[in-house]
């Protein structure tokens, strides 16, 4: 293999590994924020032993992800100097505000937070843990609209051979941007959300703290439902930026080859890309894909033969990831939905207890298959339109990387190992009881 | 202008990254050799356990600032020392997660792991800084096409090993000091006093150094056109002065901050001498990048500025904050009857 493509291997294990983590983060933070504040207005000690208890796991997954988040702002200089030199102008400056703005707050409230129990009013304690929840989700919205930018490039000029920012405005507020904030937004709560409904049920199903376990089911499942919904909305919305945008990996997701009006949506369908064609194709639902795409059923969808060859995206892996991601984002909704409805007696309901539990892995695997169709999809592109990934690599020996990759790959599959122990063990543990909450069993498993 | 005042933000964000991320490298690297007991251990974690992180994102900022100011610096120079970019990475990774997750195991056999690991990922980016940054004053083998002609051990020349060594130093003992704040009583005490032994050490090394720069570098180019500029190795002397003058009286944190100034003033003293160059090619001076021929531009230049401007004030002023809440938090967190250090530590805040 060529020093591209252990680079691409390599840049996808570092992301996908660091976005294992980064969703629970990002929703976690907020549910804290929210169950905080719950104690704080309403003096409810329950409220504070779930924010401790949930706290104690997001600190586990925080470090993860923070320690694999710093890879990745290098890896553009190591692997990718072509890139960064030509956009490093717009690219660049946007993951440095991100550190600015966000990094900084996040780091020093999580430790204040962390260590703050009995050293805080409150109040003051609550607040730290929504700067941490504000400053994780802001730093996911810079990262975000600097990804938007690689998928639909504004606001830039093509001037001394390179792409120069033109417009910030336009950078920061195109809606391309917006949508993929609301879309991996909206995921991350929703994985974080069935994280604590599946660990609660695995704690109902066996009769441990059941008022604690409720109350926190019972939070956590209103927050999937709403952000469920939001997700299936601004999914359709989403799709359809996409068709508008990038036409070859709307073509490649829907693997469709020939441009077609009134194009339908097959259920299901086997891609034969030597072949240019699918192998199979079953239920057939006339027009939909038209409707889907530009919400119009005669609309003429571009198919990938109307791309050149060159420029075409793989097909298999977006098609396959987009599909089971909307089929979990229809789970989600509808397992959401029923959790909703019955939360009042869900300890009583052994059926949708074990469901819940099972459910844990699944809004990962959505998101993760969001990452691989929104990236696989853009290629051969890593600038959409405007720069080949081939064009972007360093010009450095394969055996480097390759060696790096090796690096990366065990040091992170020991990461995660550590970290899943972890992670099962505080979650398997339950709450501390009463007492232990004001003694400092808390201060034996961490510094202070 | 605008190049220069980036350049200038560039240089000092490395050296505030090196002031506090460098007591986590010194504290790290002495911990096997200086923590007798599991109390001792925990105040070594203690001391750091709260920073690291915060800390960590000052070099975030250093790349990212590279980043977006000077993008082909930023290309050629993590491109180019990729092995040794990425070992410093990975240690980096090893060091906050044993940071984090040491306490959660209670076996001994654990813990011991994750202190050889604490070690590794504080010594190796100490080290590795040094070695990387006497390069960049030296220069590197980069073409004007920005491919690098060297590998990871063409780094490894006598003049970047110095450099290792000269960091490794100046780290050690800028930790030994923070741990001799942060920890009080008798190990505090004894941290302190090591601090005071590794002065010497660190004399000697910034000398050689100092006098090997004149023979492997064109840093004192700079010096000599504008001769007021040696004010910056002259306080840097000073520092170091009375980094010993405070060691001791037993006046940690004073000695701390005359370390400070000392690691501000190393590394001005090496960014002021390469101005107006970033990465300096040792093949060819005319590949070599400067803040003028791999900058941004003025209107990115701007807006980050803008960006800066605000928030870097900001960010000051809660970090600022954040650390004397623990200052006056350590030991006095939980109720847990605290250990002997802890409890020592208590009665000198109060």
């Amino acid at each position: 293999m060529d020093a591209l493509m252990l680079s691409r291997l390599q840049f996808a294990a570092a992301t996908f590994f660091h976005f294992l983590f980064v969703p629970l983060t990002l929703g976690l933070s907020v549910l804290l924020a929210l169950m905080e504040t719950a104690f704080v207005r309403t003096g409810n000690e329950e409220y504070k032993r779930m924010a401790r208890f949930w706290g104690k796991i997001f600190l586990i997954n925080f470090a993860i992800g923070v320690v694999t988040g710093i890879t990745l702002e290098f890896q553009f200089g190591t692997n990718w100097s072509r890139y960064s030199a030509y956009v490093g102008d717009i690219f660049g400056s946007l993951l440095a505000i991100e550190a600015t703005v966000a990094f900084f707050l996040e780091s020093t409230f999580v430790a204040v937070w962390a260590l703050g129990w009995n050293r805080l009013s409150p109040k003051a304690h609550a607040i730290t843990i929504w700067l941490v929840a504000i400053a994780s989700n802001v730093s996911a919205i810079w990262i975000l609209i600097a990804n938007a930018w690689m998928q639909n490039p504004v606001g830039y000029v093509i001037r001394h051979g390179r792409a120069e920012l033109y417009s910030f405005t336009a950078v920061i507020t195109q809606p391309f941007a917006w949508n993929m904030i609301v879309h991996t937004i909206s995921g991350a709560y929703i994985l974080a959300a069935f994280f604590i409904m599946g660990v609660s049920a695995w704690h109902l199903s066996r009769k441990n703290n059941v008022s604690f376990f409720k109350s926190s089911f019972r939070v956590a499942v209103t927050l999937a439902l709403v952000f469920s919904v939001v997700e299936m909305v601004q999914g359709d919305i989403h799709a359809a930026e996409v068709a508008k945008y990038q036409p070859a990996k709307l073509a490649a997701m829907e693997s469709l080859w020939d441009t077609t009006k009134s194009a339908p949506e097959y259920l299901f369908a086997i891609p034969d890309p030597a072949h240019e064609r699918n192998r199979a194709e079953i239920g057939k639902i006339p027009g939909l894909l038209s409707f889907l795409a530009y919400h119009h059923f005669d609309a003429e969808v571009k198919g990938l033969k109307a791309f050149p060859r060159a420029d075409r995206p793989p097909v298999a892996l977006p098609y396959f990831s987009f599909r089971i991601m909307v089929a979990l984002g229809v789970f989600s909704l509808l397992a959401s939905l029923v959790g909703f409805l019955r939360r009042n007696s869900i300890e009583t309901r052994p059926g949708l207890l074990k469901l819940f539990i099972f459910a844990i892995p699944l809004p990962y695997l959505a998101c993760e298959c969001g990452w691989m169709l929104a990236e696989v999809g853009r290629q051969p592109w890593v600038v959409y339109g405007i720069m080949k990934t081939s064009q972007a690599v360093s010009p450095i020996g394969a055996s480097q990387v390759g060696l790096s990759l090796a690096a990366f790959t065990a040091l992170y599959t020991f990461l995660g190992a550590v970290a899943f122990h972890l992670i099962w063990e505080q979650a398997r543990k339950g709450p501390s009881d009463e007492s232990a909450l004001d003694g400092s069993t808390d201060e034996e498993v961490g510094y202070a | 202008m605008l190049e220069t005042i980036w350049f200038a933000l560039w240089g000092i964000l490395w050296a505030v990254y090196f002031v506090l991320d460098g007591f986590d490298f010194g504290i790290g690297a002495l911990s096997p050799f200086i923590a007798k007991n599991e109390g001792e251990k925990r105040a070594i974690y203690n001391s750091m356990g709260p920073y690291w992180d915060g800390n960590e994102v000052w070099l975030i900022t250093a790349g990212g600032v590279t980043f977006a100011a000077f993008p082909k610096t930023y290309a050629v120079m993590f491109s180019s020392l990729y092995s040794a970019l990425l070992l410093i990475l990975f240690c980096l990774i090893v060091r906050g997660v044993a940071m984090e997750y040491r306490f959660k195991f209670i076996s001994q056999k654990w813990r011991r792991f994750w202190d050889a690991l604490l070690w590794t990922g504080t010594f190796g980016p100490g080290l590795l800084f040094g070695v990387a940054f006497a390069n960049l004053f030296r220069g590197i083998l980069i073409d004007k096409a920005g491919v690098y002609h060297g590998t990871l051990l063409s780094l490894l020349n006598p003049y970047g090993l110095a450099g290792g060594i000269l960091f490794t130093l100046i780290f050690t003992l800028h930790g030994s000091l923070w741990l001799a704040v942060k920890s009080g009583g008798d190990f505090g005490e004894r941290a302190g006093r090591l601090a005071g032994r590794l002065w010497f050490a660190l004399a000697a090394a910034t000398v050689i150094f100092l006098g090997a720069t004149y023979f492997s570098t064109r840093l004192y180019d700079n010096y000599f056109k504008a001769p007021y500029l040696f004010v910056i190795p002259l306080a840097a002397a000073g520092a170091l002065v009375f980094i010993q003058v405070f060691a001791k009286k037993g006046e940690w944190l004073k000695a701390w901050f005359s370390s400070s100034v000392f690691i501000i003033t190393v590394t001005l003293f090496g960014v002021v001498g390469m101005y107006p160059n970033l990465l300096i090619s040792s093949l060819d001076p005319a590949a070599s990048l400067t803040a003028f021929n791999s900058s941004s531009s003025p209107l990115t230049l701007e807006i980050m500025l803008g960006v800066a401007l605000v928030f870097v004030p900001i960010v000051i002023g809660y970090q600022i904050w954040a650390y004397r809440f623990f200052g006056t938090a350590a030991g006095a967190v939980g109720a847990r009857p605290p250990s002997a250090v802890q409890a020592t530590k208590m009665r000198q805040e109060t």
